[in-house]
C-alpha cells in the first residue's frame, strides 16, 4: 500500500548544522496495516511522516502509494491520499473559521474547488452527526470560530477532519502528546476506534511505548534515521515495554526520560 | 482664523465622496492584511496604476465602464507579478510587493507618456466627479454612485468568500499548513487573493483620477497607510457590534469615510496639511501597536494548557 525505497533526507547540508535525517528508509505498509513508531528524540520519526506528507522533497529514494510513485508530487496533491493530524493542536485547524467551515474544507480533499457554496446545508446535517459521535457537545457549536476550542477539541475536529473522506493513508504525529493525560486517552481512543471502523492504513508516532504495544497490529521503532526493529501480529501483542527498552539499549540508544515514565 | 461650521459642514459631501472612492482601495486592502495576512505593498503603485490606464483609455475614446473595468483588469496583473514574485520566486511577500510597486513607477510614466493627465469633467462623459456632488439627480450623483459601487463590491465579495474557493483563500491565510494537508495549493489562492485585492485598488484609482479630474504619478504615494488606517478604524469603530463578513467589509467602508471625515476636520482647524501624511502613519502605528501592549503588558499570565508550539 505504502512503500518507502531507500528514503534519505539531510537538512542544512553543507552547514555545521548538517544532520542525516533519513538514512536509507525501506518500509512497506500492507492494505490496513496500523503501526505505530517508536523511537528517541532526533530518531527521525516525524521526518519519515513529513517526508510521505511531502513537507519537502526527500534527497533520494522513493515514496509510492498504491503503487503510484508519489515522490515528486507536491503536498496539496498528495493531500488527495493522505490524511494528517499533527503533534501541534493549532496546526490542524484554520483558527478563524467555523467548525463547520473547517470540516467543509476537509470534505472537498481531493476535489477542485470551484464557485460552488462552501459549506451546504446538506453536509452541515451531516457534520452535525459526526460531531455528536465525538460525545465533546460540538455539534452545538458548529458555527463557532474553531480558535475558541481547547487543545483536544481542536485534535478531535482535526481527527474528523482528517478521515471526514476516506484517506489512503492516515498520518498520526504523536497527536496526544500536547494533551493531558485524560484528554490524551480520549482522543487515542477515538483514533483507534476510527481508524478499527474504517480500517484505514495508519501511521502513528507516539512516545508512549505502552500505546505503541497496545493500539495496531504492527510496530517500528527507529534510530539515527533507520528502522531498526519492526514486529507485528501475535509477536507484537505479546511485547512488553521492557523487551522494548532492552531493544533501544541493544541498539545504542539511550531510552530518555519521556519513554520511561509513560 | 476663520473657524465657520458652514464651511465644515460644505466641506463634508467631498469627504464622504472621497471616502468612499478608497473604500474600495482599502476593501482590497482588507483582503490582503486581514484574510491572506500579508502585507502588501504593491498598492501604492496600483492605485497609481488604476488612475492611468482610466484616464488614458478615457482620452482616446472610450466609454467610462470599459475603461474601468480595463484598469480593474491592469490590477490584477499587478497583482499576479507580486504573487509571482513571492510564490513562485520565493521572495518574501512584502519585498516583493515593494519591487511591483516600484516597477509600477516606470509603467504608469510609460502608460500616461509624462507624471500627470488631466481629464476635463466638461469634455468626458464621467461617472463620478467633485463636480457632481450637489445639485444632481439621485443617479448621478457621486455620493451615490459611489455608495452603489461600495455596495455592489461588498455583495460580490461577500458571495465569494463563501464558496469553496473563497474558502480556500481564507483558509490560506488562516493556515498554509492545514491549507495545504486538506489539499489547498496555497500558492494559487495566494495568488488569487493578491490578484482580487489588486484589481480593487486599481478600480478606486480610476474612480479617484475621475473625481479629482486628474491622474499622477504619486497619486498611491502612502495609499497602504490609509488603507491601513481604514481597515483599522473601521474595526475599532464598529467590530464590537457583528462579526459577519459583509459587517466586516462595511466597517472598512465606514472607517474609510470616518478617515477623510477627521482629515477634513484637521484641514478645518487649520492644522498644517504638510504634517498629514506623517499623523496619519502615527495614527496606523498606534492602533497596530495596540493589541501587541494589550497582549504584552495588559494580560494575566495564566497557566499553558498543553500548547507545545515549538516541539
Amino acid at each position: 500500500m505504502l512503500e518507502l525505497k531507500n528514503v534519505y533526507k539531510t537538512f542544512n547540508a553543507g552547514t555545521i548544522n548538517e544532520k542525516l535525517a533519513l538514512a536509507g528508509i525501506d518500509l512497506a505498509l500492507e492494505d490496513g496495516d496500523f503501526c505505530t513508531v517508536i523511537g528517541g528524540n532526533g530518531a527521525g520519526k516525524s521526518t519519515m511522516l513529513n517526508a510521505v506528507a511531502g513537507a519537502w522533497p526527500v534527497d533520494m529514494g522513493r515514496i509510492l502509494i498504491d503503487g503510484q510513485d508519489i515522490t515528486r508530487l507536491p503536498e496539496h496533491r498528495r493531500a488527495a491520499y493522505i490524511g494528517r493530524v499533527f503533534q501541534d493542536p493549532m496546526m490542524g485547524t484554520a483558527a478563524t473559521m467555523g467548525i463547520d467551515e473547517n470540516l467543509a474544507l476537509a470534505a472537498r480533499r481531493g476535489a477542485r474547488r470551484g464557485l460552488r457554496t462552501g459549506t451546504t446545508r446538506k453536509e452541515r446535517e451531516e457534520y452535525r452527526a459526526l460531531l455528536a459521535d465525538l460525545g465533546l457537545g460540538l455539534e452545538a457549536r458548529m458555527t463557532s470560530k474553531v480558535g475558541l476550542l481547547s487543545g483536544g477539541q481542536r485534535q478531535a475536529v482535526t481527527l474528523l477532519m482528517a478521515t471526514l473522506k476516506k484517506p489512503r493513508l492516515l498520518l498520526l504525529d504523536e497527536h496526544t502528546a500536547a494533551l493531558d493525560p485524560k484528554t490524551a486517552a480520549k482522543v487515542l481512543e477515538l483514533s483507534d476506534r476510527i481508524v478499527r471502523e474504517n480500517g484505514l492504513t495508519t501511521l502513528m508516532i507516539t512516545h508512549n511505548m505502552r500505546d505503541a504495544i497496545k493500539y495496531g497490529n504492527r510496530l517500528i521503532m527507529m534510530h539515527e534515521g533507520r528502522i531498526i526493529y519492526d514486529v507485528r501480529g501475535a509477536e507484537k501483542q505479546a511485547l512488553h515495554v521492557s523487551d522494548l527498552l532492552a531493544r533501544f539499549e541493544q541498539s545504542g540508544a539511550e531510552a530518555n526520560d519521556r519513554m520511561l515514565f509513560s | 482664523m476663520n473657524l465657520s461650521i458652514v464651511n465644515l459642514f460644505n466641506a463634508m459631501p467631498g469627504s464622504v465622496a472621497q471616502g468612499l472612492i478608497w473604500a474600495v482601495m482599502a476593501i482590497g486592502v482588507y483582503l490582503t492584511f486581514r484574510i491572506l495576512d500579508v502585507a502588501d505593498l504593491t498598492v501604492d503603485g496600483t492605485l497609481g496604476l488604476g488612475g492611468a490606464v482610466c484616464v488614458m483609455c478615457m482620452i482616446n475614446g472610450m466609454n467610462v465602464w470599459a475603461a474601468m473595468a480595463l484598469a480593474f483588469a491592469a490590477g490584477l496583473l499587478a497583482g499576479l507579478v507580486t504573487g509571482l514574485f513571492h510564490t513562485f520566486m520565493g521572495i518574501p511577500v512584502i519585498l516583493a510587493g515593494i519591487l511591483t510597486q516600484l516597477s509600477l513607477y516606470s509603467v504608469n510614466l510609460k502608460i500616461m507618456g509624462k507624471s500627470n493627465q488631466a481629464l476635463n469633467v466638461d469634455r468626458y462623459d464621467l461617472l463620478v466627479s467633485l463636480r457632481y456632488l450637489r445639485a444632481m439627480p439621485p443617479w448621478e450623483n457621486t455620493i451615490v454612485i459611489c455608495a452603489v459601487i461600495v455596495a455592489v463590491f461588498i455583495a460580490a465579495l461577500y458571495w465569494f468568500f463563501g464558496t469553496e474557493l473563497g474558502c480556500s483563500v481564507r483558509a490560506t491565510g488562516s493556515n498554509g499548513n492545514m491549507a495545504r494537508a486538506q489539499g489547498i495549493n496555497t500558492a494559487f489562492t495566494t495568488v488569487l487573493g493578491l490578484m482580487l485585492s489588486n484589481g480593487l485598488v486599481a478600480f478606486s484609482g480610476a474612480m479617484l483620477a475621475q473625481y479629482q479630474g486628474f491622474a499622477d504619478i504619486s497619486m498611491g504615494r502612502g495609499a497602504i497607510v490609509i488603507g491601513l488606517a481604514a481597515v483599522i478604524i473601521g474595526e475599532a469603530l464598529l467590530s464590537r457590534f457583528g462579526t459577519n463578513f459583509a459587517f466586516k467589509l462595511f466597517s472598512v467602508a465606514a472607517g474609510s469615510v470616518a478617515y477623510y471625515l477627521v482629515l477634513q476636520f484637521c484641514i478645518w482647524l487649520h492644522i498644517d496639511t504638510d504634517l498629514l501624511k506623517m499623523l496619519s502613519a502615527l495614527v496606523v502605528a498606534v492602533f497596530l501597536a495596540v493589541p501587541y501592549w494589550k497582549g504584552r503588558y495588559f494580560t494575566k499570565p495564566t497557566v499553558a494548557k498543553g500548547g507545545r508550539r515549538d516541539a
